[in-house]
C-alpha cells in the first residue's frame, strides 16, 4: 500500500486527450497528478482521430456568423434531443477557450490565408467549424498535451505510470479512496490512495467484432466506475460508420464519398438507389442511413462473402485520387493490399463511437464522492443519441479540464483515509488476479471474446429488434457464467498478455450486458438506436436517459431526466 | 488461407538465460499483417508470446520491431510481401523486457531531455497568427509517431549510449522551426556532442521511417543553422 505523504493529489486513469488535459489542469491548481495508463499515453486511441475538432471560431470565410449558441443547437439536433442541453452549451462555449489555449501550447493546426486556425465543414454543422491539423488532428492534439505534461513532469507536478493496468476503483459507502493497479511489466499489485480519482479510459468499440477503434478500447475502464457503484448511462447508443476497411475495419473517411466514390454490390450496381431514404442523396446520404442500407444489401446476399461491399474510386482517375485522397490510398494499399486506382476498396459498416458511458453531471461528478469521469468513457451527455463528427475531441479537452479542476478542488479538502477499506480491497483484488492467473478451466477466453463480439455485432448492431436483443442478453449472461470456467496457460509475471485480456474481458462482458438491457428496454428509434419493431422516436415515453446500476452483483435498469432548457425537441430532418 | 512460418526470437527473463528462436506455423488470409500473425500465435498456439499493440493502423507507434532483418511496424507490414518464412526480432539497441517488448526508457529520456514543449508567453485571447508558409516549416517534423524504428536502426545509438537519437533530434528541429517558441535555451538542448554533432549521416532513419520523415535531414538543417550563426 502506497501512501504518498505529499497531499493533495489526484489519480487519473487514462493517458488519452481527456486524461492528459485533466492532469494539466490538476497541476495548474497545484495538485499532483498521477496518470495511470495501460499503454504509453501517446499510444492512446486519441492519437488516431483524423478529421478535426468542432469549435465556433468563425475563421472560415463561410462561417463568420458562427457562434457557440449555433454550435449548441446543431449538436442537440444531431443528438436527436437526448443531449443534456446545459452541458452541451457549456462544451460549445468553453471549447473556444480550450482550442485557443492548446494553440498557444504549440498545436500545429492547419491555417487560413490570414494565418488563423483553419476550419472545414463536417456533417450536421450549419457552418464550417471543424478545426484541423491536416488529417491527423488527434495526433497533433495528443502530442501537444503530452509535451506540456512533460514540462510539468519536470517540475514534479505530474507523474506517469505507463503500462499499469488499473483493475479496480476503491469505494465504499459512495466515497472514493483510490485505485488498485498492477504493473504490466512486473505484475506487482498496488493500492494507490487518493481522495480524488478521474476515469478517462475511452470508448468500448472492441465489444463489437467490427470496430474502427484501437484494439485496447474494450470499455473495461467504464466497468471500473460501474463496479464501484457509479451507474452507466445511455449505453445503447453506439455510432456506426458506413465505410471501414474490410478485414481491419480501419476508418475510410467520408471524404472518399465526398470526392465522388461509388458504393457497389457484387453485381457492380450502386445499391443505394434501391432504398427510398438514400435513392436521392445516394453516397452523400447521412452516415446512419448508408450504414443501414449497406447492411440490408449484404443481408440480401448482394455483398461479398456475406460481409462487405465495394467502394469504387477508379472512375475518379489516378491523378485525383493521389491529389485528394492520398491517405485513403495509403491505407488501402497498406492494410488491404489494394490500390484504389486499380481496384475497388472492400468496405463494411463498423462500430465507431460509444455515446454512453459512466453517468456524470455537468461537473463530471459521479454519484460517488471523489470519483469523476470524462471523455468517451463518460456520458455527460453532450452527444445525446448520436454524436456529430468533430465533437468528441472537443468533449475530451473541455470535460478533461473540468474534471481536473473539480477533482483538484475536492482533493484539497479534508483528507479521508480508511485503511481497513483500502486493505480489504487490496487483498480482494490481489486474490482475484491470482485466481484468474491460476485458473485452469476448460474454456479459453478467446472463445468468449469471439462469442461476445459476434453476439453484440449481430444482435445489437445497426438493426435491433426485441427477439434478437433478448437472445443477446441471454448469450451475454451465459458468457458471464462461462467466464468462471476459463483457463490460462501463461503464468509468467512480465507482460502477461493473456492475463491482461482476461481482466479486460470481465469488464467488457459487464458493460455489454448493460448495453443490451438499455437497447431492449428502449422501445423507440432515436439517433443511432434503430429498432425495427419501433421505427419512430417516442418522446412521450423515451425522452430520458437510460441508467443501469450494478448493485450486489446484479444490474438494475432505471431512467433519468434530460435537460431541455434551451430548445424544444422537434423532428430531426436535414 | 496461406501458410507462413514465423520464426520469433523469444526471451523470458524468468526462465531463459539467452534468447532463442521459436517456430510457428501460421495460416493467414489474404491482406493479413505481421500483427495479425502474432495475434494468431498468441491466441491459438502460445499465449505466452508478448508484444505491444494498440491502434493496428500505423498511427500509435506501439508495434515497432525487426522483421526479416529490417525495421518495420508489425501492424502495417503485409505478410504476403515477406516470403513464406518470416523472421521476427525485437527492436534493436534497447534492452528486452520480454519477447518482442523492449524497455523504451532511454528512448523517452532522451526525448524529454530536449525539452519537447513549446514555451510561449503569449497571453492574448486569440490564436497566434501563423501564415500557411510559416506553418509549412513544420511539415515533415510534426508527423512523428515516436515508434522507435529510427532509433533501432541507427548505428550511432548502438555505439554511443549517450547519443540522443534521431527521434529526439527530429523533435528538436520541430521546435527550433516553430516561430511561436520562445524558449531561450532551445538550440542548446540538441546542439551538442551527443546531439546533432553525433549524427554520422547514415540515413537509416530516413529509410525505415513509416511516415516518410527524415530525422537525418532535420539534423543537417540544425547543423547548418548553427554553423551559419557562428561565422
Ligand atoms: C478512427 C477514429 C477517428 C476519429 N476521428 C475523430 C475526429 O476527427 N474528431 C472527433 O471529434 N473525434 C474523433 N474520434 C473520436 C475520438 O478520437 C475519441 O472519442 C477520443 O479521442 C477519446 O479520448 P479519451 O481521452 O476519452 O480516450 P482514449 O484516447 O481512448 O484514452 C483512453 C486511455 O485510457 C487508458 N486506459 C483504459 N483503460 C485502462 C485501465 N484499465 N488501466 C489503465 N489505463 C487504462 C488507455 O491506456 C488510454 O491512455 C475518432 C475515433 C476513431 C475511432
Ligand atoms: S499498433 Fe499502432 S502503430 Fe502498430
Amino acid at each position: 500500500m502506497e501512501n504518498e505523504k505529499l497531499l493533495p493529489q489526484v489519480i487519473i486513469i487514462g493517458g488519452g486527450l481527456t486524461g492528459l488535459r485533466a492532469a494539466l489542469e490538476a497541476a495548474k491548481s497545484g495538485v499532483k497528478a498521477f496518470v495511470f495508463s495501460k499503454v504509453h499515453p501517446l499510444r492512446s486511441h486519441s492519437v488516431a482521430a483524423q478529421g478535426g475538432v468542432n469549435v465556433a471560431l468563425g475563421n472560415n470565410a463561410e462561417g463568420r456568423e458562427d457562434s457557440w449558441e449555433l454550435h449548441t443547437r446543431d449538436t442537440i439536433k444531431g443528438g436527436d434531443f437526448l443531449n443534456d442541453q446545459d452541458a452541451t452549451a457549456l462544451m460549445c462555449k468553453e471549447g473556444i477557450e480550450r482550442i485557443i489555449e492548446i494553440e498557444h501550447w504549440g498545436c500545429p493546426f492547419s491555417r487560413t490565408e490570414e494565418g488563423r486556425i483553419a476550419q472545414r465543414p463536417f456533417g450536421g454543422g450549419t457552418f464550417p467549424r471543424t478545426a484541423y491539423a491536416a488529417d491527423r488532428t488527434g495526433h497533433a492534439l495528443l502530442n501537444t498535451l503530452y509535451e506540456q505534461c512533460i514540462r510539468l513532469k519536470s517540475e514534479g507536478l505530474i507523474t506517469f505510470h505507463d503500462e499499469w493496468h488499473v483493475v479496480s476503483v476503491i469505494a465504499s459507502d459512495a466515497i472514493c479512496y483510490g485505485v488498485i493497479a498492477y504493473n504490466l511489466k512486473t505484475r506487482e499489485v498496488r493500492a494507490v490512495i487518493s481522495n480524488a480519482v478521474i476515469i478517462a479510459t475511452g470508448g468500448a468499440g472492441r465489444i463489437y467484432r467490427n470496430s474502427t477503434n484501437a484494439l485496447i478500447n474494450t470499455g473495461m475502464g467504464m466497468s471500473l466506475g460501474y463496479l464501484a457503484g457509479a451507474p452507466l448511462k445511455d449505453m445503447e447508443f453506439i455510432q456506426f460508420h458506413p465505410t471501414t476497411l474490410y478485414g481491419s475495419n480501419i476508418l475510410i473517411s467520408e471524404g472518399s464519398r465526398g470526392e465522388g466514390g461509388f458504393l457497389i454490390n457484387k453485381y457492380g450496381k450502386r445499391y443505394l438507389a434501391e432504398y427510398p431514404d438514400s435513392a436521392k442523396a445516394m453516397e452523400m446520404a447521412p452516415r446512419d442511413i448508408i450504414a443501414r442500407n449497406t447492411v440490408r444489401e449484404i443481408q440480401k446476399g448482394n455483398g461479398f462473402d456475406n460481409s462487405y461491399v465495394l467502394l469504387d474510386l477508379r472512375h475518379l482517375g489516378g491523378e485525383k485520387i493521389e491529389e485528394r485522397l492520398p491517405g485513403i490510398r495509403e491505407l488501402s494499399i497498406k492494410f488491404a493490399g489494394i490500390d484504389p486506382i486499380e481496384n475497388p476498396i472492400p468496405v463494411q459498416p463498423g462500430q465507431h463511437y460509444t455515446m454512453g458511458g459512466i453517468d456524470v453531471n455537468i461537473n463530471t461528478e459521479t454519484n460517488i464522492k471523489g470519483l469523476y469521469a470524462a471523455g468517451e468513457a463518460a456520458c455527460v451527455s453532450v452527444h445525446g443519441a448520436n454524436r456529430l463528427g468533430g465533437n468528441s475531441l472537443l468533449e475530451t479537452i473541455v470535460f478533461g479540464a473540468i474534471a481536473g479542476r473539480n477533482a483538484s478542488e475536492y482533493a484539497k479538502g479534508d483528507y479521508h483515509l480508511n485503511e481497513s477499506i483500502v486493505k480489504e480491497h487490496e487483498e480482494k483484488e490481489t486474490e482475484r488476479l491470482s485466481k484468474i492467473l491460476s485458473s485452469n478451466g476448460e474454456k479459453t477466453q478467446w472463445d468468449i471474446w469471439n462469442a461476445l463480439q459476434a453476439t453484440v455485432m449481430e444482435k445489437v448492431g445497426i438493426f435491433r429488434e426485441k427477439n434478437k436483443l433478448k437472445e443477446a442478453l441471454e448469450n451475454i449472461r451465459g458468457l458471464i457464467n462461462t467466464y468462471k470456467d476459463i483457463g490460462l496457460t501463461d503464468k509468467g509475471r512480465s507482460m502477461n498478455m493473456e492475463l491482461y485480456w482476461a481482466v479486460e474481458l470481465h469488464g467488457s462482458l459487464l458493460i455489454s450486458e448493460a448495453l443490451v438491457m438499455g437497447a431492449l428496454s428502449r422501445e423507440e428509434s432515436r439517433g443511432s438506436h434503430f429498432r425495427e419493431d419501433f421505427p419512430q422516436r417516442d418522446d412521450e415515453n423515451f425522452l430520458k436517459h437510460t441508467i443501469v446500476s450494478y448493485n450486489n452483483g446484479s444490474p438494475a435498469l432505471g431512467y433519468k431526466d434530460v435537460d431541455t432548457s434551451i430548445m424544444k425537441p422537434e423532428e430531426r430532418k436535414y | 488461407m496461406n501458410r507462413y512460418i514465423f520464426k520469433i526470437l523469444r526471451f523470458n527473463p524468468e526462465k531463459d538465460k539467452k534468447a532463442r528462436f521459436a517456430e510457428y506455423q501460421v495460416p493467414l488470409r489474404e491482406g493479413s499483417t505481421v500483427l495479425d500473425g502474432l495475434f494468431y500465435i498468441h491466441k491459438q498456439v502460445d499465449p505466452s508470446l508478448s508484444f505491444r499493440f494498440s491502434c493496428r493502423g500505423s498511427v500509435c507507434g506501439s508495434c515497432a520491431m525487426n522483421i526479416n532483418d529490417s525495421h518495420r511496424l508489425a501492424c502495417e507490414t503485409q505478410v504476403k510481401n515477406l516470403g513464406s518464412s518470416i523472421k521476427i526480432m525485437p527492436l534493436r539497441h534497447l534492452p528486452v523486457i520480454k519477447d518482442l517488448v523492449v524497455d523504451m526508457e532511454r528512448f523517452w529520456q532522451s526525448y524529454e531531455s530536449i525539452k519537447p514543449y513549446l514555451v510561449s508567453n503569449s497571453v492574448n485571447d486569440k490564436e497566434n497568427i501563423v501564415s500557411p508558409a510559416e506553418r509549412k516549416r513544420l511539415d515533415g517534423l510534426i508527423e512523428c509517431i515516436l515508434c522507435g524504428l529510427c532509433f533501432g536502426s541507427c548505428p550511432v545509438t548502438a555505439l554511443n549510449e549517450n547519443y540522443l537519437g534521431p527521434h529526439a533530434l527530429l523533435k528538436h528541429t520541430r521546435f527550433t522551426e516553430d516561430l511561436r517558441d520562445e524558449y531561450k535555451g532551445r538550440l542548446k538542448t540538441g546542439v551538442k556532442k551527443e546531439g546533432v554533432w553525433g549524427c554520422r549521416n547514415v540515413f537509416n532513419c530516413q529509410e525505415v521511417c513509416p511516415k516518410n520523415l527524415s530525422p537525418a535531414r532535420a539534423i543537417i538543417k540544425t547543423k547548418l543553422k548553427v554553423t551559419r550563426k557562428k561565422f
